[in-house]
């Protein structure tokens, strides 16, 4: 039994004088009779003393303190019922107005709903959305490369089939890919879902229309359309489908610029505003034409071919033979070689040994240093000895010769000495500054991966061969992209496919030779096209500066180079007086055999190819011909 | 002499039973529960049409049945609200340990009809929802204790029902029925706020429902979809809620006229949980209104009437009830105009099924026999003099 200080009387109706006792006197003040005395916490305040005296005193009054205690507890309890009743008006208030709230919500969001407009079913997926929008990819003139096309695909929901069979059966019959009876199969089988073609032409969708199967259904879906077929098609690269759902399919791009902006492709805000690219379709065209021509012609099997604007690095056009059509891509090569595969970009993946058109950078770089100047006489003693490797010139050119014609003359001796005097270390920081010894960081995916191959330790054997193009790979983009500096006035260049907008031009590259010097390796290119081994390379109204290379082939197995398999290749700059375009030719394994003896040399190969291309999009690029307005008029000697 | 002979007159000693239950009922409330199973009964006219021919029923198979049930579920209620709130807990404290053991032994005997949960008893004719009849008597136990618990030396209630909601909620989770949880959890949560809960308690129990709502939408597919269903901007007019979407906007404010209706072809739960997407669409946004009004009344005239109730039980009970009774028709509403997941929860009354139509009877047979008009102490306050 617990006793409380403060005992009234049990009940209102009965007041009983309970005798006050006096102690504290804010107690009482606090508490007259008929009241509970209440502690911040709730509950009456507890002294031990009191109740004793209270029960003391009900004793000496001959009554029951325990009716005492118990109308105690009565009387606080009913004081806590008190409380809690006027704390609970306030919350069932509360409560009420938020069941109020609630049911408002509600009504106004029906009345919202009912006074809009309903809305026609569209095909879109909660929570998994699949989004199809693609962007267009344009030429520079906005004509069109790749676009969507609305299309369906065709799906079976064998549960909904009437004649299982029979359906089996007519789509075999208007897709001569299917098999009747492994429809049959998948028909009549328990599965509820079968897809059967991914997308359909409208001839075949109205067919498969035709044979009235409700089970059969068609998809919408958006399915890349490439115009104009293997146009650029390495650089477009290629698509296929991601997330396919009933009501549409993703288009992921797989190769190329298609993959490598993947993103901004896809990117919804951006779904209106083609992708407009650095390529001209009609010189793209006409350079793919002449590039396929020359290699019937020199019998190659293969070519590669990079038309760059030497100041900017926008790729004009850029080819590799053979090539094959985006739209229907076939399907990589499972065993073999990689490179034999048309889906491989030789401009861009292929690495190889380009050989001689390395030569120009070694005389570059020795006249930027200012080692030599153009007429310098230059040891061409042949061969040159370096411990157990003798390098020799194609013929014995003499003594020596000026660094013009070791160049025009192409003298491997000659470049070798150079590059000594240069020294390895500087030799692999120009190369670096060229970009000729890391990936081209071009738009597309394939480009990464090409990274030049050359051996790590840079000996002095390495500097040498290097110098004119072996012991180093790389690609005919990567010599393009070095091409430029020698040709431009002497700025880097970073090759791009995308074109930039006229309020945000290009940034010039980091000066890496110095104008004068790009001038005269120019004028000595300008020289090989006008005595040397790109003769060829002579074109009415567009003066060509360029060089020739021709590399062996290294054997597969390593170890030795073929003796009859050649790498030609003619890396140029045009108009020569002040170029604007960079070109690179390369043919894999050329023979031109119209000649007593198979001629595979790049001056008889690459060159007259390059000379075509040159004649052929230099007007579709708006430069005019020189017109010697000097030549006496009158007589005209002519030939043929 | 006459009285020797013929024994005397038998006089009652207190007032009639009927007269004194018309006297002290809530009359309204019986009027709108009236008025709410008359619109069950005619949507489902429209609404279940479908699917009996579906089923190969008569298309008045499932209306058949509602009035069938409705006729139960009614007397149920008539019958509970002449009960004195003694007898009310007294048969809602049996009621519940029936409804508990019903619910926990689900998982072994229970069905699931191919709906994805295990909810439902087979009883051959019919099939029983034990969670739809736990709700009241649970909800009228928990108010016992917690009421009990706010006299000194009580029990502790709130902690004990608090235990007992979480059992309740983690046997409703694993069916899976996270709408019923919510409907167990928010009435507890009802309950003991009125019973006068911290403040900081409840802001802690709402995010404590956040967290376990997060964790259920990572661990069960059944959840997610739903959530996702929701979430999604774009409602996809292929799924549920953008049929019942798509029904309230082809309504309008009059409705496409009675039988006009499309979306009851469309949506499976048509006469179950998408009810009021029918009402909208066949009548329009008017009868939808008449509709939320009606269960506002009965919440508006229970809750005036709790608020003046003494008996903290009752007053508890009473609260509870009608906060299960609202909530889950907001649910159902809301889910239909997507200010809410979805969520398999009937419209009490109007949606068809025999569980709900029941354990609706019983819910507001209670709430009616609670709030019954009773004295108030009010002149014993008078007498008391200046107490409060």
């Amino acid at each position: 039994m617990t006793f409380w200080r403060r005992a009234t009387p049990p009940r209102e109706a009965t007041p009983h004088p309970v005798p006050v006792e006096q102690p504290v006197p804010h107690e009482l003040g606090a508490a007259p009779h008929g009241q509970e005395e209440i502690g911040k916490d709730g509950e009456p305040r507890r002294t031990p003393l009191r109740p004793l005296a209270q029960i003391l005193w009900a004793r000496n009054e001959g009554q029951n303190p325990d009716g005492i205690a118990q109308a105690n507890l009565t009387k606080r309890n009913a004081a806590i019922a008190d409380r809690s009743r006027t704390r609970a008006q306030g919350r069932l208030f509360m409560l009420g107005i938020g069941f109020f709230c609630a049911f408002s919500m509600i009504g106004l969001r029906m009345g919202h709903l009912a006074a809009s407009d309903p809305v026609a079913p569209r095909a879109s997926f909660s929570g998994a959305n699949i989004d199809s929008t693609r962007a267009d990819i344009v030429d520079r003139h906005g004509r069109l490369l790749a676009t969507n096309l609305p299309t369906h695909s065709l799906y079976a929901q064998p549960h909904h089939m009437i004649e299982p069979e029979k359906a089996a059966a007519a789509l075999a019959e208007i897709f001569p890919d299917l098999n009747a009876a492994k429809l049959k199969e998948q028909f009549t089988g328990a599965r509820k879902f079968v897809w059967i073609k991914r997308t359909l032409s409208p001839e075949q969708m109205q067919a498969v229309h035709d044979i009235g199967e409700p089970g059969l259904l068609f998809g919408p879906r958006e399915m890349r359309l490439y115009p104009n077929g293997a146009l650029a098609a390495h650089i477009l690269g290629g698509t296929s489908f991601g997330a396919e759902g009933v009501h549409s399919a993703e288009v992921i791009g797989i190769a190329g610029i298609e993959k490598a902006l993947d993103a901004r492709l896809r990117d919804p805000a951006q779904a209106g505003d083609p992708l407009r690219l650095s390529l001209d379709l009609t010189v793209q065209s006409t350079f793919e034409q002449v590039l396929h021509g020359g290699m019937v012609l020199m019998n190659a099997k293969g070519a590669a071919g990079v038309l760059m604007d030497a100041h900017t690095g926008e790729i004009v056009a850029m080819a590799s033979l053979p090539d094959f059509d985006p739209n229907d891509r076939p399907a990589a090569l499972t065993s073999g070689d990689a490179s034999d595969s048309p889906l491989f970009n030789r401009a861009v993946q292929g690495l190889y040994e380009l050989g001689s058109t390395f030569k120009p950078f070694a005389a570059a770089q020795a006249l930027e240093l200012g080692l030599v100047n153009a007429q310098t006489p230059i040891d061409t003693t042949s061969p040159l000895v370096w411990g157990k490797f003798k390098i020799r010139d194609f013929r014995n050119y003499g003594p020596s010769l000026s660094l013009t014609d070791v160049i025009v003359k192409s003298s491997n001796t000659g470049t070798a000495r150079l590059a000594r005097d240069i020294g390895g270390v500087r030799q692999r920081a120009f190369l670096d500054a060229l970009g000729l010894l890391d990936p081209v960081p071009i738009e597309l995916v394939e480009a990464g991966s090409a990274r030049p191959q050359f051996a790590e330790r840079w000996s002095e054997i390495h500097t040498f061969t290097i110098s004119y193009g072996h012991g180093i790979s790389s690609s005919p983009l990567h010599l393009a992209a070095a091409y430029a500096p020698l040709v431009n006035g002497g700025h880097k260049v970073t090759p791009t496919l995308v074109q930039r907008s006229r309020a945000a031009p290009i940034p010039a590259g980091a000066q890496v030779l110095r104008p004068e010097v790009s001038r005269a390796v120019t004028d000595m290119m300008a020289q090989v096209v006008e005595r040397g081994t790109a003769r060829f390379a002579q074109v009415e109204g567009y003066p060509v500066a360029g060089k020739t290379g021709t590399a062996e082939k290294p054997l597969s197995r390593g170890g030795g180079y073929h003796e009859d398999k050649v790498i030609a290749s003619f890396a140029a700059g045009f108009p020569a007086d002040d170029v604007r375009y960079v070109l690179v030719v390369a043919l894999d394994e050329p023979v031109e055999t119209s000649g007593e003896e198979p001629r595979r040399t790049a001056g008889w190969t690459a060159v007259p190819v390059a000379a075509e291309i040159v004649r052929r999009t230099a007007p579709l690029m708006g430069l005019l011909p020189e017109i010697d307005v000097e030549a006496p008029p009158g007589l005209i000697r002519t030939s043929n | 002499m006459t009285e020797m002979v013929y024994g005397t007159v038998r006089t009652r000693t207190g007032e009639p039973i009927l007269p004194r239950w018309w006297r002290t009922v809530d009359r309204w409330t019986i009027v709108c529960i009236f008025a709410l199973f008359g619109i069950g009964l005619l949507l489902g006219l429209a609404a279940s049409a479908p699917l009996a021919e579906k089923h190969s029923f008569a298309p008045t198979h499932y209306v058949e049945r509602q009035a069938l049930f409705g006729a139960m579920g009614l007397t149920a209620m008539i019958l509970l609200s002449m009960l004195p709130p003694e007898a009310i807990r007294r048969l809602a404290t049996l009621g519940f340990v029936a409804a508990f053991v019903a619910l926990a032994l689900l998982p072994i005997f229970g069905q699931d009809f191919g709906k994805g949960a295990t909810r439902w008893y087979s009883l051959g004719f019919a099939t029983l929802q034990p969670s739809e009849f736990l709700k009241p008597v649970y909800v009228v136990f928990c108010a016992w204790l917690i009421a009990a618990s706010s006299e000194v030396s009580g029990p502790p209630g709130k902690t004990v029902t608090l235990a007992l909601t979480g059992v309740v909620v983690g046997l409703l989770a694993i069916q899976p029925d996270f709408g019923q949880s919510a409907l167990i959890l928010f009435s507890w949560g009802v309950m003991y706020f009125v019973a006068g809960a911290p403040m900081f308690f409840l802001i802690a129990l709402a995010f404590a429902v956040l967290g376990a709502g997060m964790l259920a939408y990572n661990s069960s597919e059944h959840f997610a979809r739903r959530i996702d269903g929701f979430l999604s901007t774009e409602v996809d007019p292929t799924t549920q809620l953008g049929y019942a979407a798509n029904a309230i906007r082809e309504g309008g404010f009059l409705g496409v006229g009675i039988g006009e209706g499309a979306v009851k072809w469309s949506l499976p739960d048509a006469h179950t949980d998408f009810i009021i997407a029918v009402a909208a669409e066949e009548f329009g946004l008017l009868l939808v209104l008449v509709i939320i009004g009606l269960y506002f009344t009965v919440v508006f005239r229970s809750l005036a009437r709790l608020i003046v109730e003494r008996d903290p039980f009752v007053r508890l009970a009473g609260c509870g009830l009608v906060s299960i009774f609202a909530v889950q028709a907001m649910i159902n509403m809301g889910v239909a105009v997507r200010l809410l997941p979805a969520k398999g929860m009937t419209l009490p009354f109007v949606s068809y099924g025999g569980s709900s139509l029941l354990a609706g009877g019983i819910t507001l047979g209670m709430l009616l026999a609670l709030t019954q008009k009773r004295p108030q102490g009010a002149i014993r306050d008078a007498f008391r003099g200046g107490a409060l």
